[in-house]
């Protein structure tokens, strides 16, 4: 009934190849986009957006790049958050050390890229070695990031642990002083994020639909019938490891940025890698819009909880307890979703999704 | 990305239609209070934010409040985790329609990552005995306070303490010092200066890093062995503190050279350690114990009467609790300042300037019920931390018991005020700060900056 199909013919190859065939799609997805653009800055407070939106936005990138490397390509890895400890500390160089006409977003792709070449020496293990040796091997990353950074201050300006990022990084074109609007309000910061994430969630879309995307897949599924059929599997490896790189340290550096305004080592710690390994399994391995259900869930559900605390039961337990049984509901929850639907949220959507086309008449 | 319209939608909506507020009733302060109750801090978390609870909950019993404005809070659990404590802050900003006064989230990574913010909101950043040095400066960050001793006065304070126990300054020249830290915002803070004070009394120095939580240190014991230093100063927090007393005893170090800092010296934290910890020294502000009258009313209206914070009866007069007390404190002072001149129902930009002005002599913590307990402070506007002086004290394992060790000592307040300025100035430049003339009288006591 929702997701109807019928009366939609297509009726060329390019047609049948598009974003989003079925109309209901199309339009629920075009309103929602105007509604984060165009309603979201002005009814959400800065609560929602300071600590809801805009770190969902960071992590959901970094859990896009990794599900490209993991999810797509099958390469394991555990250095997440040490390359958006990279991207975080190369946008924040770019910006302090370049001349004036340096903008955030270009700081950003370059920040990116950078992490990406790094991605890619970390990633040389994996033409040899596989699943768990492959993982160990990129807890380097992990480390030799945090390392790095703790050894050269030079990075992080000489400051003693902690960067506060200045306001004026966030202008873009001298617009905050011509129309005198403040750049690193909330509401640009947000928008700013929204902007990219929506730019890479929709170039990761389409990478999955082209050739390489399925050399990606390829290889995944297993490469050495992929090397038999004909697809250079370092090559596609070493690509692999680029972009996912390349989104987690654009992730990395909207996370310090846009989120927490503060550069620092201690952001990017070893759990971070694993809080955006559960997001892509929760969310669903191989699915672009499952890293953002993981996001959202991961990120949202113990502070829900917490919120619950408040102001359900008004403080009537200690923030300990419900904060325990928070990470206790959170574990079985997990473990609930991954025995009902190993495929992780994304799945789970789909079949929704299916029902719904034939919902309200199954039969 | 479709079922994101229905999760934000219907997250949104929910959100939206309970927070609206109630309206509160008239004559309420808000002040938030972002605890840490789980964790490898707990100790320090509980104890903390127990005192102080469990000072404005005797101010509300005896006073009806702060200057006649009942005092409401509410928790919110940030795991001493720089993250949630940001969400938290975000959260916790206003709370039934009231707008914080004030933010004290007793952890360095947290309230540096809100100094910025802090003062774009007009909301004070309190940072009792730690935090980002440079904050001392209040003409370049306003919003930010560190009442009692920072980092650098600490560690200098150490130093004179540690040429005491050599018998004079002179005698540091060649001897070693480590410095063992927490590998945090708050451990790091300390290293550079920590060189700068070796090099000014010609002792050699080197810093080792623990990383957190801090619960495995034998490497890092062993490189103390092979180096051999004269003395170690223990920069740790929580579970590190009973695991550096108990590694060092084991690879036979002496624990009398092992000199603990401020956040070193809970009972907490010599307690889980045994007899490991028996003459163990840590630098602090304020005395253990039930040492003021304040903690005798506490105990008397509060736990005799089975209310009060604390799980553990037995951790009233603990170290942190009592800091916690402290800050209770000084942070009602700051209300009561900042209300003598704008009135009772104050904003959080009238308590900013609260907290700039505070002046706890001795005659006014007798009035408190807190001399003893609380350290003289006098803050103004070139100096946000106002105490600069602590004491030492030794831990007696026998009674179970911290005994006085020294008087007070003052910071080496000339030599960090040079790194503090240049690391102020360093602010400036690089984060877009327009620093206030704290030499005009009209910028001065304009209380909203």
């Amino acid at each position: 009934m929702i997701y109807r199909e019928t009366g939609t013919f297509i009726t060329s190859y390019i047609e049948d190849r598009k974003l989003f065939p079925i109309p209901f799609d199309k339009w629920a997805m075009a309103l929602f986009m105007l509604f984060m653009v165009f309603v979201i800055p002005f009814i959400a407070s800065d609560y929602w957006l300071a600590a809801h939106l805009i770190p969902i936005l960071a992590y959901g990138t970094a859990a896009l790049g990794l599900n490209l490397l993991t999810g797509m390509t099958g390469q394991l890895s555990l250095g997440t958050a040490g390359f958006m400890c990279f991207g975080a500390f190369f946008t924040f160089n770019i910006m302090l050390r370049s001349p004036e006409w340096m903008n955030l977003p270009l700081a950003l792709m370059l920040a990116g890229t950078v992490t990406g070449v790094i991605g890619i020496i970390f990633g040389l293990p994996s033409i040899r070695i596989k699943g768990f040796y492959l993982l160990v091997s990129t807890l380097a990353a992990q480390y030799f990031a945090l390392w790095f950074f703790r050894s050269y201050p030079y990075f992080l300006n000489y400051a003693t642990a902690t960067v506060t990022l200045p306001d004026h990084h966030f202008d873009l074109f001298g617009i905050g002083e011509t129309f005198d609007v403040d750049m690193a309000s909330f509401e640009a910061k947000y928008l700013l994020s929204l902007g990219i994430v929506t730019a890479l969630a929709l170039f990761a879309k389409n990478l999955m639909r082209s050739a390489t995307g399925r050399n990606f897949m390829a290889v995944r599924d297993m490469d050495i019938a992929a090397s038999v059929i004909g697809i250079p599997v370092i090559r596609t490896k070493m690509l692999a490891f680029f972009v996912s790189c390349f989104y987690c340290g654009v992730g990395g550096a909207l996370f310090c940025y846009a989120y927490l305004q503060v550069l620092g080592i201690r952001t990017f710690e070893m759990n971070r890698s694993f809080e955006i390994l559960f997001m892509v399994i929760i969310g669903g391995l191989g699915s672009i819009a499952g890293s953002f259900y993981g996001t959202i869930l991961v990120y949202e559900f113990p502070i829900l909880f917490s919120w619950a605390g408040d102001y359900i039961f008004k403080g009537a337990f200690d923030t300990a307890v419900v904060d325990n049984v928070a990470k206790i509901m959170y574990g079985i929850l997990i473990i609930a979703l991954l025995i009902r639907e190993p495929g992780g949220l994304a799945a789970l959507w789909a079949t929704a999704k299916q029902k719904l086309r034939t919902w309200p008449f199954p039969h | 990305m479709k079922t994101k319209i229905w999760i934000t939608g219907i997250a949104m909506a929910t959100a939206m239609a309970v927070t609206a507020p109630p309206v509160m009733a008239e004559g309420e302060v808000y002040i938030p209070m972002p605890v840490y109750r789980v964790g490898p801090y707990a100790t320090g978390g509980t104890g903390y934010f127990g005192g102080i609870i469990d000072y404005y909950t005797l101010m509300n019993m005896t006073e009806g409040g702060v200057g006649g404005m009942k005092i409401i809070w509410n928790e919110c659990e940030t795991n001493y985790n720089d993250q949630k404590g940001v969400e938290c802050y975000h959260r916790q900003k206003e709370f039934q329609g009231k707008p914080a006064l004030f933010f004290d989230p007793l952890s360095v990574g947290i309230s540096t990552s809100l100094v910025a913010q802090g003062r774009k909101d007009k909301i004070a950043i309190i940072a009792v005995n730690h935090g980002r040095t440079e904050g001392q400066r209040g003409d370049v960050f306003p919003y930010y306070f560190m009442p009692g001793i920072n980092t650098y006065d600490e560690h200098s304070i150490i130093t004179a303490y540690i040429g005491q126990l050599e018998g004079g300054m002179e005698n540091l020249a060649g001897k070693k010092i480590t410095l063992l830290f927490h590998g945090s915002t708050y451990g790091r803070e300390a290293v550079e200066f920590t060189h700068m004070l070796c090099e000014k009394h010609n002792c050699s120095s080197e810093a080792i890093e623990v990383p957190h939580p801090g619960n495995e240190q034998t490497s890092q014991w062993l490189k103390i062995r092979r180096s051999k230093p004269d003395y170690v100063v223990l920069r740790g927090w929580g579970v590190m503190n009973p695991v550096a007393m108990q590694t060092g005893v084991r690879m036979g170090f002496p624990i009398s050279n092992l000199i603990g800092n401020i956040w070193s010296n809970d009972d907490g934290d010599v307690k889980p350690a045994g007899s490991s910890a028996n003459g163990y020294q840590a630098i602090t502000t304020h005395p253990t114990g039930r040492v003021a009258s304040v903690i005798d009313e506490i105990v008397e209206k509060l736990y005799d009467q089975g209310m009060g914070d604390l799980e553990d009866k037995s951790r009233i007069g603990s170290n942190y609790w009592n800091l916690g007390v402290m800050a209770g404190v000084i942070h009602l002072e700051a209300v009561r300042v900042a209300q003598a001149r704008f009135g009772p129902d104050v904003n959080s930009a009238q308590v900013r300037w609260g907290f700039e002005n505070l002046n706890l002599d001795t005659a006014r913590l007798t009035e408190l019920g807190a001399n003893g307990l609380v350290p003289e402070i006098k803050t103004n506007c070139m100096d946000h931390v106002g105490g600069h002086q602590a004491k030492f004290m030794r831990w007696v394992y026998a009674e179970t018991k911290w005994e006085v060790a020294s008087d007070w000592i003052d910071g080496d307040v000339e030599l960090s005020q040079a790194i503090i300025d240049a690391k102020a100035e360093n602010a400036v430049a690089n984060e877009g700060i327009t620093p206030r003339d704290c030499n005009d009288p009209a910028q001065r006591d304009d209380f909203e900056v």
